[in-house]
């Protein structure tokens, strides 16, 4: 699903080039769950934001879901990210003045969809992710967990080929943090890749595989299975 | 296309105060540039009306005395144009209309008096030539007719009268038209009346009677007091002008440099510079207008920055969910175009709305104000400062535009 061969990313020019990213090779095949984990400045977040095309990348390639991802413009980088990416960030990012079911429909929005159909598909999501009886609340009126719930059916609506989670239990406590996870296992169990970047080693132990970045470079990937996400019911 | 009306309309509405203020500053500007030009519009009908009732391309010809010797002639020696003179002009290749004024009595502004029935008054008799009323085609005449040809071929005794002659001898109610006048005891009946807004209206305090009718009952002969001709619509006005100079100083030998024996007064030079004046008067108004206007859009301009500050969060989290920066730009275009769109509209139909109620509250009132009539926009000003106003909507929003579609999303969503 995700593949990247020698990618490097460099910020700054001259003598104070930094080097993120040194020649990063990663292989993330459909319905995985990984984890992406490391120190802060160890180039993890840079990494999620070139595996979301939020950034661009110095060198390397990048293929998603097969198709090079290379000198993307604008457009087509947007056009990407709606329909082959889904997000969750640790802030949520729930527009404040829209509800629930319309803060989901919003990817759908920009696919050009009308607005009952994208209504429709919303409200499915947002019954999957147990939010049935919020979808007129406003960001403000739900809990931490409720909002992060929106998040992973806005994430989930338009049907991405991954979804990245940038630390999504980051700003919630140790109950909700639960929760979450428990969901976004049952999204994995239905097929869904996911990749996960967290600093906290628990969480990073339910996933299937954890890569740890040093430096730019990962220092560890083992292959196979992590015994506790065996124990997670599917 | 409605949905993304509906997402700037839920913008705006967020920022209600922000929103009105911005419209307000818009609608005040195209405004007070409304009202300013049809201000200016209204004073040059003012103007125009009280001292342009001559035709604005009627030349004038009044005569006095030498000021330089010439053929052995000396100074001082009065020239008298006549009917002669007229013939002679009459010849000109360019004269449209020609006629006369002259009056009874000694001088220019003497006065005959003036007797019907009981009443009396003094009031200025002049004798005009035959297409006098095709001089001063403007005139008003509120009730009865010009004098024509017939008048002078038949010799006819009648008489047209200014309504302040009217005023005077006439009591309120009656119709002058049809009654007989006495001037120095000879009866003429007058045909009508009329009103010339020239000199504030002093010029409606004259009579006029038929070139021949005058001459046959008050002598004078050949002498003719003024000139007065119209070029025709092709030919130059200044050319003819001077033709007729030099006519006339032939005739009368006078020098050619001599200002003061034969002088001409061309009303196209007077429209000219009423014109200039205008102009100036209308390009500062512009000019006001335009900065009126300025400020409003510098505040929409900076409206929309802020808005992009404020929404860079935003803006961030809906790229990352597949907004295009086209649509981001479109957007904010649009918002800053409905804001100024609106406001500005509301402001021209308001501001043209104003100044025809003045123009109809002057005319229900019959109020002749001596400065000012008709204050008016014409279409084509109105249909400009629509255009320009979805240009400057869309110039005010563009920069903020640019720089939220270049707002990176990572950024974005770090902020705060």
């Amino acid at each position: 699903m995700i593949k990247l061969d020698n990618l490097h990313k460099y910020y700054g020019t001259g003598a104070q080039r930094l080097h993120v990213l040194n020649g990063i090779d990663l292989h993330i095949r459909e319905g995985e769950l990984v984890s992406i984990m490391g120190s802060s400045g160890s180039g993890k977040s840079t990494l999620l934001n070139i595996l979301g095309l939020l950034d661009q990348y110095d060198e390397g390639r990048y293929a998603l879901a097969g198709q090079p991802m290379e000198r993307l413009s604008e457009k087509q980088a947007a056009q990407y990210r709606n329909r082959m990416i889904g997000f969750v960030f640790q802030s949520f990012n729930l527009l404040p003045f829209k509800n629930a079911l319309e803060n989901v429909s919003l990817p759908l929005y920009y696919q050009g969809m009308s607005r009952k159909a994208r209504s429709e598909q919303a409200r499915h999501y947002l019954e999957q992710v147990g939010l049935a009886d919020r979808m007129t609340h406003m960001p403000n009126e739900l809990s931490g967990g409720q909002k992060q719930r929106v998040a992973i059916a806005r994430a989930l609506v338009t049907q991405p080929k991954v979804i990245l989670a940038d630390e999504p239990t980051g700003a919630l406590d140790s109950v909700t943090t639960g929760e979450v996870m428990e969901l976004l296992h049952r999204i994995h169990g239905e097929g869904n890749t996911l990749v996960i970047v967290t600093h906290e080693p628990e969480i990073a132990a339910q996933t299937q595989r954890q890569i740890t970045l040093k430096d730019g470079r990962i220092v560890a990937t083992p292959d196979g299975i992590a015994p506790s996400a065996t124990e997670e019911p599917a | 296309m409605i949905d993304g009306l509906q997402e700037i309309l839920y913008t705006m509405r967020r920022n209600k105060l922000r929103t009105g203020l911005t419209a307000f500053g818009v609608f005040w500007g195209i405004f007070m540039l409304v009202l300013l030009l049809g201000a200016g519009r209204g004073m040059q009908n003012g103007m125009e009306r009280r001292f342009m009732n001559d035709m604005s391309d009627t030349i004038w010809v009044h005569a006095g005395k030498t000021s330089i010797p010439y053929q052995g002639l000396g100074t001082e020696r009065q020239i008298t144009l006549t009917q002669e003179d007229m013939r002679a002009i009459e010849q000109l290749p360019g004269v449209r209309f020609l006629s006369s004024e002259t009056p009874l009595g000694a001088f220019r502004q003497a006065s005959a008096n003036i007797v019907v029935g009981d009443r009396s008054g003094s009031f200025g008799v002049i004798g005009v030539a035959d297409e006098y009323f095709d001089i001063k085609a403007n005139i008003d005449f509120p009730g009865g007719r010009k004098l024509h040809l017939l008048d002078a071929e038949e010799q006819r005794k009648v008489a047209v009268i200014g309504t302040t002659v009217q005023q005077a001898l006439f009591p309120p109610g009656i119709s002058p038209l049809g009654q007989d006048i006495r001037i120095n005891r000879v009866t003429f009946t007058v045909v009508g009346v009329f009103y010339d807004s020239g000199r504030e209206g002093r010029m409606s305090e004259r009579i006029y009677l038929p070139r021949s009718a005058f001459g046959q009952t008050f002598g004078g002969g050949e002498r003719v007091s003024v000139i007065a001709l119209r070029p025709e619509p092709s030919v130059d006005s200044y050319a003819l002008e001077e033709r007729v100079k030099e006519l006339l100083q032939r005739r009368h030998q006078v020098a050619p440099e001599d200002r003061q024996a034969i002088r001409l007064h061309n009303m196209a030079r007077q429209a000219e510079h009423f014109n200039q004046v205008f102009a100036g008067l209308n390009a500062f108004l512009w000019f006001v207008g335009l900065g009126t206007l300025t400020a409003g859009i510098v505040g929409v301009s900076n409206i929309m920055i802020i808005t992009v500050k404020e929404r860079t969060r935003e803006i961030g989290v809906r790229k990352a969910l597949g907004a295009r920066p086209a649509g981001i730009v479109g957007g904010l275009l649009m918002e800053s175009v409905l804001i100024t769109g609106i406001a500005g509209y509301t402001g021209l139909v308001l501001g043209v709305g104003l100044l025809e109620l003045v123009s109809y509250g002057l005319n229900a009132l019959n109020l002749q104000l001596d400065f000012f009539a008709q204050p008016e926009v014409d279409f084509q000003l109105a249909l400009t400062a629509l255009a320009l106003l979805v240009g400057v909507g869309a110039l005010a929003g563009l920069a903020p535009a640019l720089k939220a579609a270049a707002i990176s999303p990572v950024e974005a969503m770090r902020a705060d």
